[in-house]
């Protein structure tokens, strides 16, 4: 896997900073995990996080608070350290993808919608989309990103396959194509609420457009 | 508003000094390998501080800011086995266990997907490369970096730490487009990028 397609500088920030909201983080983080170079990336704007902490200026403590803290370390056990699972691994609670309840949203297009807490804006899906389907010319609201699991879909700016992030700037357009062979799945985070007329059309608004 | 941000940047070279002094990595192995008190209470007084600015920063009440900065401080106590030196530095360690809890308790969303990826390094050539440098030199140097970049462009990344915003109302707040908020953040990163790799 040749990952040729990265977050963005300022999606990195965003993310190490905490900013970012749960949609986009989830869908940051499963780059993330399969990139080295946006992990490296990631590490290093948390350094600067830390750095940033230091520079802070100093609120005081209260004593009672210092005290009771003191107080409290030995009612606290270690937490265990649970083994490795990627965000996208958590989220599909270890379901493969034939597993899941897809739902039909257009010839050749199939969603799973993915949890997130409960009153966060935004959403995270799963899109699958049959192999030589053309996605009609869109724009990008921004705040949008499509990470590619399964398969692979061309454009303009290149071809995107498994690992690849579009994480497009608001000004571009493009019209992908999915490539033969393969029926491609991504993953889609939209950190906006629905600004379309219907639900179908905002779920296949990124793949064909309208 | 911009008067704090003044003073903040005029700090920013402060706790280089401090720094320098006291290795805070070695204490927390101290308190990782022997449960040692003393290095906790170092650690106290040097980060409970700054984290309850940090938390302050979001609006809540001084009792709030000083609550999360405890539950702060003693999750670093007891997952104290789980830092590695290796990694990154003690304050970097201590800034993501702060920015999770600010993500869980003060705006709700969820911080799973950074838990996910805790301790978590993909393999890759570029890392030998960093590994090999150290740690704390490495801490140094982001400092001399963030000290060296324009102002403006140290402020905005400062911003978008410590204020727990979105950037798109970093631009609101600032009257820009996001799109100039975005591109100013890039070219910042990337002039502290630049400024790291040239010392490297």
């Amino acid at each position: 896997m040749t990952i040729i397609h990265h977050l963005d500088d300022a999606t990195i920030l965003a993310y190490a900073a905490g900013t970012l909201g749960e949609p986009l983080s989830v869908a940051a983080a499963s780059h993330i995990a399969m990139c080295p170079t946006c992990c490296i990336a990631a590490r290093r704007a948390e350094t600067l996080g830390g750095e940033i902490l230091e520079s802070l200026e100093l609120s005081s403590v209260s004593d009672v608070c210092r005290m009771a803290t003191l107080a409290s370390l030995d009612l606290r056990p270690e937490p265990a350290r649970e083994p490795f699972q990627s965000p996208l691994q958590r989220l599909l609670a270890g379901k493969d993808y034939a597993q899941l309840r897809w739902r039909k949203v257009a010839p050749g297009v199939s969603v799973v919608e993915l949890p997130l807490s409960k009153g966060v804006k935004g959403s995270v899906k799963l899109l699958s989309i049959a192999p030589g389907m053309t996605m009609l010319e869109h724009g990008h609201g921004g705040g949008e990103l499509t990470l590619v699991l399964q398969g692979a879909f061309k454009d303009k700016i290149g071809r995107f396959g498994v690992g690849d992030i579009a994480d497009l700037d608001e000004t571009v357009e493009h019209c992908p194509i999915v490539e033969e062979g393969e029926t491609c799945i991504c993953l889609f985070a939209a950190e906006a609420p629905a600004r379309y007329k219907t639900l179908i059309g905002r779920l296949l608004q990124p793949f064909i457009g309208i | 508003m911009l008067a704090v941000l003044m003073q903040m940047t005029e700090n920013t070279k402060a706790p280089l000094s401090l720094a320098a002094q006291v290795d805070f990595g070695a204490l927390l192995g101290a308190i990782a390998t022997s449960r040692d008190r003393h290095a906790f209470a170092l650690l106290f007084d040097h980060f409970a501080p700054r984290i309850k600015s940090f938390m302050l920063r979001k609006g809540v009440t001084p009792e709030l800011a000083e609550d999360l900065a405890q539950e702060t401080m003693i999750t670093v106590w007891s997952k104290a086995t789980q830092y590695s030196a290796e990694r990154g530095a003690a304050s970097t360690w201590i800034f993501t266990i702060a920015r999770n809890l600010r993500i869980d308790r003060l705006r709700r969303d969820s911080a799973a997907h950074f838990v996910d990826l805790e301790g978590f390094d993909v393999p890759s050539e570029e890392s030998s490369g960093d590994d090999t440098l150290n740690r704390s030199q490495q801490d140094i140097q982001v400092a001399t970096a963030l000290a060296q970049i324009p102002p403006e462009q140290r402020e905005l990344l400062i911003l978008s730490y410590v204020e727990d915003v979105p950037q798109v109302m970093i631009a609101q707040r600032l009257r820009l487009p996001l799109g100039t908020v975005k591109s100013r953040m890039r070219l910042a990163y990337r002039r502290m990028r630049k400024l790291l790799e040239a010392v490297n």
